[in-house]
This record gives structure tokens, C-alpha cells and sequence, in this order.
């Protein structure tokens, strides 16, 4: 793909949910393109379909209607175990909880995309080892997520994400469960992680968080109403030099 | 995924959970214990039969006066004489399929030698004795021609006789005293153990059936050719059939019998009962079978069962490993090895505790067992069958989980 054709294009893209006779609208014919390398929020009241939309990116989910082309390949047509292995080579994932399996290292978190992608084992050593040292926690790779701190769980879990070289970072609410001070570390982390070139599309319901990104997507009731610049970008102070792995 | 990380997965998995897992093995540890006591005790069983057979002598029949179902009641068996050494002479000439017939006559008698003495059976018998029963003279020699014709006094002793007679003395070529005659003991008869009916068949010495006739048991084998018992031998274990028909047809001819008359004989075909005893080890063998594959079945269950909860548990975790990337197979692959790690841990279990028990068994009930490697094997085999089977639904019902609906699960 040319490096300037947009990593995600979305037309028309619709979610409906039918819950006993009722059909839900979740999604309502979003249109959008969002070019590689770039830094988008995604704003909007609680069930506005954010999550929906972030997870048909994913490919987690397929559309109810609509046409989803990631870096170019179409994929809201794709068959369950195709959208599985486009979600290990091409989407990294960030959720609200984290999500690390419990009694396993960091390391062995953050090796889990390289095992579904049939990495070998010394190589998926080296890899996370260096994915972990990215996010500044080289020195904790021995523990279990219950012996960390919740922003080092996310830091974790951003790790996990990035391991496989992901053209793609999604996260929905990354700092939901966080407090302000890790919150901000957690997005400086992204920052600096979209300036090594990975897109990242950050979920999130707080204003001073939409604004490390350069784009703010607005929804209400599953359409996308808002297309906007951020103003005043926030400065990164700290940009603890991540190393994005290459 | 390799299937060396799924399984350390899962042994990971089942080693948070070790009670549970050692609970939900359970049917399978009982269910592959069963199989390998039952199959170690019906082995032994056969294996005793066997050497039991080998021990009386293969392809034999015994011909014993009287009839069979008036034994004791009307005649009393053997009381009236009804077969002959010449009868035995017969069977020899018209039944091709006969290897040897050789009669036999047995009775008591009083052995000294030196100070000590020893009370036990004789027989009186030919050389085709020993060829029917396959027992051979393991030193010294057996009778010659002449001294069966002339009725030499000339006697092989049972290795029980020659223990409590003569203990360190070399027998061969000592003269022996029986019922006061003195006889040159000549040799010494293979050891063959205890009798299907569970005497010592080494207690015993044979001497030439003249010379029992004439000098030692006398009354009523005194007179006449009359025999206790033929004991015939064929020439291969297909034409017994066959023989016996012949067998009968030829002693009813000989005694004159009419149609309507009863046989005042009886055929007792040794393979025929080790036949019957087998088949009652079958028989034993099916029943356990049947309770160590119920055994296996509930173990089955338990393995579903679990790994049902299991799956149901690890929801987020099914959600969160597709969302980075396992497929459908990634996840029920490993479900299905942890669901048949669990039954092979318990089939290994199983296997220890199948071992020790039948050893148990062994010591305690003084059964004869024999571990058989194949169904340790087999055993094994059944449990991963188990824990496929069982596994299966489990794993498949994971791998066709949501990835949204798991990731979001409470
Ligand atoms: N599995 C589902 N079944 C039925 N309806 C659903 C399902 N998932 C989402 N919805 C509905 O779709 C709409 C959008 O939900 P979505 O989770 O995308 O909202 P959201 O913008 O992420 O909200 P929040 O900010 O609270 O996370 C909601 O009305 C919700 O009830
Ligand atoms: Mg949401």
C-alpha cells in the first residue's frame, strides 16, 4: 500500500443489534477516513456507539452495512478466522481493564500475540523483552499483573499491543480506570508512540485526554457528528524517549 | 501457538486448580486402574491355567470307570472295573489321531528308607505314562522294556518323595523299601507342581504297572488286566473332538454296550474343563471391562463437566486471546489438550495406582497376576480417547465464543 493512502476508510459503516423485537441502531452510516500516522479521540455521550465503532476497526466485529477497507484490504466481509489473524498483524489493542491474564509474567503477557502469530520462543523473548523496555518497564518484566500498579498494568498491556508491530493502536478508555497523573503518562506513552509512526485511535470522555491527539471524532446516537482539529495540541513534557520497537 | 506452549498452558491451568483437577480425574485414575488390575488378574488366571495344562499334559484325555452320573450312587465309581490295559492296547491301534494310551493303576504305599519313612500314592504304569503326561525322568532313567515286561523292582520317585527321604544323599541307585519290598530307584521324575485340583503332584513315584500289580498294591488290580485309568494323548488338539466320539464308540463297542445302555465309562477331557475355566476368566474379564469403561464414562463426564466451568471462567481470557489474534483453533486446541492433559494425568495416576493395586492383589489374595504392557497401553490410550471425547464439546463451545461478548463478560 502507498504510504499516503489512508490506513482506515470507512463508508457507510452501520451496527445494528437486535435485542428480542427491538432493532438498535448502534451505528449509523459512518463515513471517515483517517490517514496513516495520524493521532485521533473519539468524543461522545455514553452509548453513542464509540466502542461499537472502535471494535468494528479491530475487527473484532463486522458491520451490519457499510464497506471497511484497513490498509486497503476490505475486510467487513472477512471470515471469523481471517479477521482473527488481520487483528494479530495489523491492530494492537489497549483496553479500559487492561485485560493481562492474571498469574502470568509481564513478559508472558506481552508474548502472547507473538505465540498466535508463530513466532519462536527465543525470538518472542526478545521481542517482548524489547516491547516491555519500550514502555520503561524492563526492570518489572518478571511480574505477575497483581504485583503492579495500575498504570504499569497498562503499560503492560500497551506492550502487549505494540509486540507485533501494529500498524493500528486502539484504545478504548486507556485511562478510565487510571488516576490524572498516570492517565497523562499513559498518553505521553502514545504520543510517543505515534510519532515513531504507529496510528492511534484513543476512546476517551475527558476533554484535556482528546487533546494530546490532533483529530477529535465526535458521536451521538451512532452517528459520527464531529470532525474536528484540536486547537492548543497539548505539550508533551516528560516524553520519556519511548522506543517503539522496529 | 505450539502445541508445546498449549501444553504448558495447561498444565499451568490445572495446576492453579490442583484439588480440582485431581477430583475431576478421578473416574479416569479409577477407570484405568480397573482395567489394568482386571487385565493383570485375568492374565494370571490364564497364565496359571496354561501352566497348569502344561503340567497335566497337553491334548489329554482320561478314561475312568463307571458312568459319570451314577458315580457314587448306584455303582459307587470305579467299583466294578470296566477298563483294561487291553483296552488301552486298542485305543492305540484303531484311533490314528492317538498319540499314546497308557493305563495306569494307583494306590498307597509305605516308603523307608534308612530311619525314615513316608506314606504317599504309587502308580503303577508304562513307559507311555510319562510321554502322555510330558514328564520327563530329569535324571537317572526311566524303565526299560524288560523291566516293564518282567516286572522289575524298579521305581522313579517325585521330587516332594525324594526331598523327605533323602535330602543331601544322591537317590539313583539306592534301593528303596515299598510296603517292605526293596526297589533300585532308577530316577527322578521333572518337578511339576501342584495338580489343577491343587494336590502335589511331585509326591508321588511311579514303578512298572506288573510290578504294582504283583507286589505291591495286589487286591483287586491282582488278577486280570483291569486299569484305574487310561490316560490317552493325542497327536494335536484339533482331532480331540473328534477322538472322543471315537474314543466312546470304541469303549462302548468293546463293553458290549446296546444303544439303549448307559456308558459305564467316562471320558474326562482336561482341556475341555482349562477350556471352561478360561471362559469363566472371560467372563470375569467382561464384567470388570464393563466397570472400568463405566468407570471411564463418568471420569468423561467429569472431564466435560469441568472443563464447562473452566471455559465459562476463562470467558474474558477466550475473549481477550482472540482479540490479539488466536483463531477458532488456536483456542479449542487449547482447550482440547488441557481437557486431555487432565485425563492423561489421571490415566498416568491411574496407572501407578493399577500397578500397586494388582500387586496388592498379588500379595493379599494371593492371586497370580500378570501386568501386561499392552494393557497399560491401551489404558493410556482409552484416557486421551476420554479426554478427546470429553474435551471436545468444551472446547469447541470456547472457540465459538464472541470476542466482544467474552471481553465484556463479568
Ligand atoms: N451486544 C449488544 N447488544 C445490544 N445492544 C448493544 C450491544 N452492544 C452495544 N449495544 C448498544 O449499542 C449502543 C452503543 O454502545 P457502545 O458500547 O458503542 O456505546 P459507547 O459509546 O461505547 O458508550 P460508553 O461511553 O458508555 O462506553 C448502546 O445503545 C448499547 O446499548
Ligand atoms: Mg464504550
Amino acid at each position: 500500500m502507498a504510504a499516503n493512502c489512508a490506513i482506515v476508510r470507512v463508508e457507510g459503516l452501520a451496527r445494528n443489534y437486535t435485542v428480542g423485537p427491538q432493532v438498535v441502531h448502534a451505528l449509523v452510516g459512518v463515513s471517515i477516513e483517517i490517514a496513516r500516522g495520524d493521532f485521533v479521540a473519539v468524543m461522545g455521550p455514553s452509548g453513542s456507539g464509540k466502542s461499537t465503532f472502535m471494535n468494528l476497526l479491530g475487527c473484532l466485529d463486522s458491520p451490519s452495512g457499510g464497506q471497511y477497507d484497513l490498509d486497503g484490504e476490505d475486510v467487513s466481509r472477512m471470515s471469523r478466522d481471517k479477521l482473527a489473524a488481520t487483528r494479530n498483524r495489523k491492530v494492537g489493542f489497549v483496553f479500559q481493564q487492561f485485560n493481562l491474564l492474571p498469574r502470568m509474567s509481564a513478559l508472558a503477557n506481552v508474548e502472547l500475540p507473538l505465540a498466535y502469530a508463530r513466532v519462536p520462543r527465543r525470538e518472542r523473548h526478545r521481542r517482548a523483552a524489547r516491547a516491555l523496555d519500550a514502555v520503561g518497564l524492563s526492570d518489572r518484566a518478571h511480574h505477575q499483573p497483581s504485583q503492579l500498579s495500575g498504570g504499569q498494568q497498562q503499560r503492560v498491556a500497551i506492550a502487549r499491543a505494540l509486540v507485533n508491530d501494529p500498524m493500528l493502536l486502539l484504545a478504548d478508555e486507556p485511562t478510565g480506570a487510571l488516576d490524572t497523573r498516570t492517565g497523562e503518562e499513559i498518553m505521553e506513552l502514545f504520543v510517543a508512540l505515534n510519532r515513531r509512526g504507529i496510528t492511534v485511535i484513543v476512546v476517551t470522555h475527558e476533554l484535556e485526554v482528546a487533546q494530546y491527539a490532533r483529530r477529535i471524532l465526535r458521536f451521538r446516537d451512532g452517528e459520527l457528528i464531529a470532525d474536528e482539529e484540536v486547537e492548543g495540541r497539548r505539550l508533551v513534557h516528560g516524553a520519556n524517549a519511548a522506543e517503539a520497537p522496529s | 501457538m505450539t502445541p508445546l506452549d498449549a501444553i504448558m498452558a495447561a498444565l499451568k491451568a490445572l495446576r492453579l486448580n490442583m484439588l480440582r483437577s485431581i477430583l475431576t480425574a478421578l473416574g479416569i485414575i479409577i477407570g484405568v486402574a480397573a482395567v489394568i488390575i482386571m487385565v493383570a488378574i485375568g492374565a494370571g488366571a490364564e497364565a496359571r491355567v496354561e501352566m497348569i495344562i502344561r503340567s497335566m499334559g497337553a491334548n489329554l484325555m482320561i478314561i475312568l470307570p463307571g458312568s459319570s452320573n451314577t458315580a457314587g450312587v448306584r455303582q459307587g465309581r470305579g467299583s466294578r472295573p470296566t477298563i483294561s490295559e487291553d483296552d488301552a492296547a486298542a485305543i492305540r491301534s484303531e484311533i490314528p489321531s492317538v498319540h499314546s494310551a497308557a493305563p495306569s493303576i494307583r494306590g498307597q504305599a509305605q516308603f523307608i528308607y534308612g530311619n525314615l519313612n513316608w506314606q504317599t500314592q504309587i502308580f503303577g504304569a508304562t513307559r507311555d505314562y510319562l510321554d502322555a503326561r510330558e514328564w520327563p525322568v530329569a535324571r537317572g532313567r526311566a524303565f526299560t522294556d524288560d523291566e516293564i515286561r518282567t516286572g522289575a523292582k524298579v521305581v522313579l520317585l517325585g521330587k516332594s518323595v525324594v526331598d523327605s527321604l533323602f535330602g543331601e544323599i544322591e537317590p539313583i541307585g539306592q534301593t528303596i523299601r515299598l510296603d517292605r519290598v526293596p526297589f533300585e530307584v532308577t530316577g527322578i521324575l521333572q518337578q511339576k507342581g501342584q495338580s489343577p485340583f491343587g494336590f502335589d503332584q511331585d509326591d508321588t513315584a511311579i514303578v512298572p504297572l506288573v510290578t504294582a500289580r504283583q507286589r505291591l498294591l495286589g487286591g483287586r488290580w491282582l488278577s486280570g488286566r483291569t486299569v484305574g485309568s487310561i490316560h490317552v494323548k493325542f497327536r494335536n488338539p484339533e482331532s480331540m473332538e473328534a477322538g472322543e466320539r471315537q474314543l466312546r464308540e470304541l469303549m462302548r463297542q468293546r463293553n458290549r454296550l446296546r444303544p439303549n445302555q448307559e456308558d459305564n465309562f467316562q471320558i474326562r477331557n482336561l482341556s475341555q474343563i482349562v477350556e471352561s475355566r478360561a471362559e469363566t476368566t472371560r467372563v470375569m474379564t467382561i464384567l470388570l471391562a464393563s466397570v472400568a469403561s463405566v468407570s471411564l464414562l463418568v471420569g468423561g463426564i467429569g472431564i466435560m463437566n469441568i472443563m464447562l466451568v473452566s471455559v465459562t471462567e476463562r470467558t474474558r481470557e477466550i475473549g481477550l486471546r482472540m482479540a490479539i489474534g488466536a483463531e477458532s483453533g488456536d483456542i479449542r486446541r487449547q482447550f482440547l489438550i488441557e481437557a486431555v492433559t487432565l485425563s492423561l494425568i489421571g490415566g498416568l495416576i491411574g496407572i501407578g495406582l493399577g500397578i500397586g493395586g494388582s500387586h496388592l492383589v498379588a500379595d493379599l489374595a494371593e492371586w497370580p497376576v500378570l501386568i501386561e504392557i499392552d494393557s497399560v497401553l491401551v489404558a493410556f490410550g482409552f484416557a486421551a480417547v476420554v479426554g478427546v471425547f470429553f474435551g471436545f464439546y468444551p472446547a469447541h463451545k470456547a472457540s465459538r465464543l464472541d470476542p466482544i461478548e467474552a471481553l465484556r463478560y463479568e
